[in-house]
């Protein structure tokens, strides 16, 4: 079993018209054994920026503090706010300088650009190599499983109603089949003048 | 001491402080994750005019193709391009790193930078981590000696080559330049036995698929060809699997405003760096 797995995770982001979508469960455990179902993978890293973060949770909690901390850094010095253009280059330069002790974690960006609120989605592997498509990503012990289903019901120029379903259905069915994640899930709408937080009534089981 | 505002400067390099823990881990039996490969079919040759680079567009992890659609022909100088197989990030992050040492270099000499340095900096970088770095690279360019293709190796020892092919699919490339390659092949005849190189590669060959791409290097110009042939179209899904809105479930939801109080956008000119 790969470390990646230990904890247990489904994460997926998408694209659609003026807007993007992150979702994720909230179960922690270790291997089978369920110890929270409201753990936190998502984080609010500005307003129109969210982090996901799919893997090993004590380098979640690691690895959110590091970009925290270098991401207000950089807005203090720079006095502006950072795109998540931007800070998908650097947590990706952070995560290849351990490139031969890496963090466990295959972290997701998802946001809006601060002026001009073009849609931006990516994510990466464990040593930073940067995954940029038009369409979603995945992340977490189901990402296969995510796979298939963002596959079958991603469309392009997807409102922000639609873009919840997609979502939520995409990442609830892919869950259900994965033993170590689910319990829970919340899903992040975010817009250019709101971002809708919704928790989602799933199987406990 | 070191403070908030004035933060001690990290050491550069590669930080090695996980590398104990995770070998304990894997000790215990939990196995590092595989990183995400290219898998890749990359080539280059040498045309009457100069250069044409060629790459595949997948990337994978294990047996996942974890993206369909990536850029495998790097930017490393105006004149120069260079295609990367191995260890995704690796080849990544080693072109980046070489690209600004070369700007540096041509400021410095305020010369067109010959393609044999960007041959000597990659070797020597490789060699220096022993293959650990696992990135084989196909380096292509135009200088003032003329049209230049180098293979270089994750362990760094590098080819000087007329046709050259690497990753996975390099074997089934490196059939038809054998049989098709010749000299001072006109640009139209390059882009199609290249083009027909990485297609020998994507179907052959399963860590490579999806697109062909291109990128052709003159003196003094450059097209990049991004999506050159769309080797495998995906079909058209049949019907709409939208879910109708109100399907999924919701505990509670929270809305939180953004209010955008100004944007003003400020464009910039190009600093002319040219001289």
């Amino acid at each position: 079993m790969s470390i990646l797995t230990y904890n247990g995770s489904a994460m997926v982001a998408m694209k659609g018209d003026e807007c993007v979508s992150i979702a994720t469960d909230k179960r922690f455990g270790i291997q089978a054994h369920t110890v929270s179902m409201d753990f936190p993978k998502v984080f609010e890293m500005g307003p129109h920026l969210y982090l996901g973060l799919p893997g090993l949770a004590t380098d979640i909690a690691t690895v959110y503090e590091k970009l925290r901390f270098r991401k207000n850094l950089f807005e203090l010095r720079e006095n502006r706010q950072m795109s998540p253009q931007i800070f998908g280059a650097m947590v990706s330069n952070m995560l290849y300088e351990k490139r031969f002790g890496p963090f466990f974690v295959e972290p997701m960006i998802a946001g809006l650009h601060p002026q001009t609120f073009k849609p931006y989605i990516c994510n990466m592997d464990l040593i930073g190599c940067r995954n940029e498509p038009v369409d979603f990503v995945t992340g977490g012990s189901a990402s296969a499983q995510l796979f298939g289903m963002c596959e079958s019901l991603w469309e392009p120029n997807m409102g922000p109603d639609d873009l919840f379903e997609t979502t939520s259905q995409a990442l609830v069915n892919a869950f259900d089949r994965d033993a170590i994640s689910g319990w829970g899930a919340t899903v992040y709408i975010i817009e250019k003048d709101k971002v809708t937080t919704r928790e989602l009534k799933t199987r406990m089981d | 001491m070191a403070m908030v505002l004035a933060p001690e400067i990290p050491e550069s390099g590669f930080s090695f402080e996980n590398c104990k823990r995770n070998a304990d881990l894997t000790k215990k039996g939990f196995a590092v994750p595989k990183a995400t490969k290219t898998g890749t079919t990359i080539v280059g040759i040498i045309y009457k005019d100069g250069v044409i680079l060629g790459a595949d567009t997948r990337a994978t992890e294990d047996t996942t193709v974890a993206d369909k659609n990536c850029m495998k022909i790097h930017y490393l100088a105006a004149n120069m391009y260079c295609c990367g197989a191995g260890t995704a990030a690796d080849t990544e992050k080693t072109n980046a790193m070489i690209a600004s040492q070369l700007e540096l270099h041509r400021l410095n000499t305020n010369r067109v930078v010959p393609v044999v340095t960007a041959n000597q900096m990659l070797r020597q970088y490789l060699f220096r981590y022993q293959g650990y770095i696992g990135a084989a690279l196909i380096l292509g360019g135009v200088d003032n000696t003329g049209p230049h293709i180098y293979s270089i190796f994750p362990h760094g020892s590098t080819d000087k080559l007329p046709y050259a092919t690497m990753g996975s699919g390099s074997l089934a490339a490196m059939a038809v330049f054998e049989s098709r390659w010749k000299p001072n092949l006109t640009e139209e005849e390059g882009k199609q036995v290249v083009r027909d190189a990485i297609a020998a590669g994507i179907f052959n060959d399963l860590g490579s698929g999806s697109n062909v791409d291109l990128c052709v290097i003159r003196k003094g110009s450059v097209d990049y060809l991004r999506t050159y042939d769309e080797a495998n179209k995906k079909g058209v899904r049949q019907a709409s699997y939208r879910y109708p809105k109100g399907t999924t479930a919701v505990l509670s939801t929270k809305v939180k405003n953004v209010v955008v109080e100004e944007v003003s956008v400020r464009h910039i000119e190009e600093m002319d760096t040219s001289s």
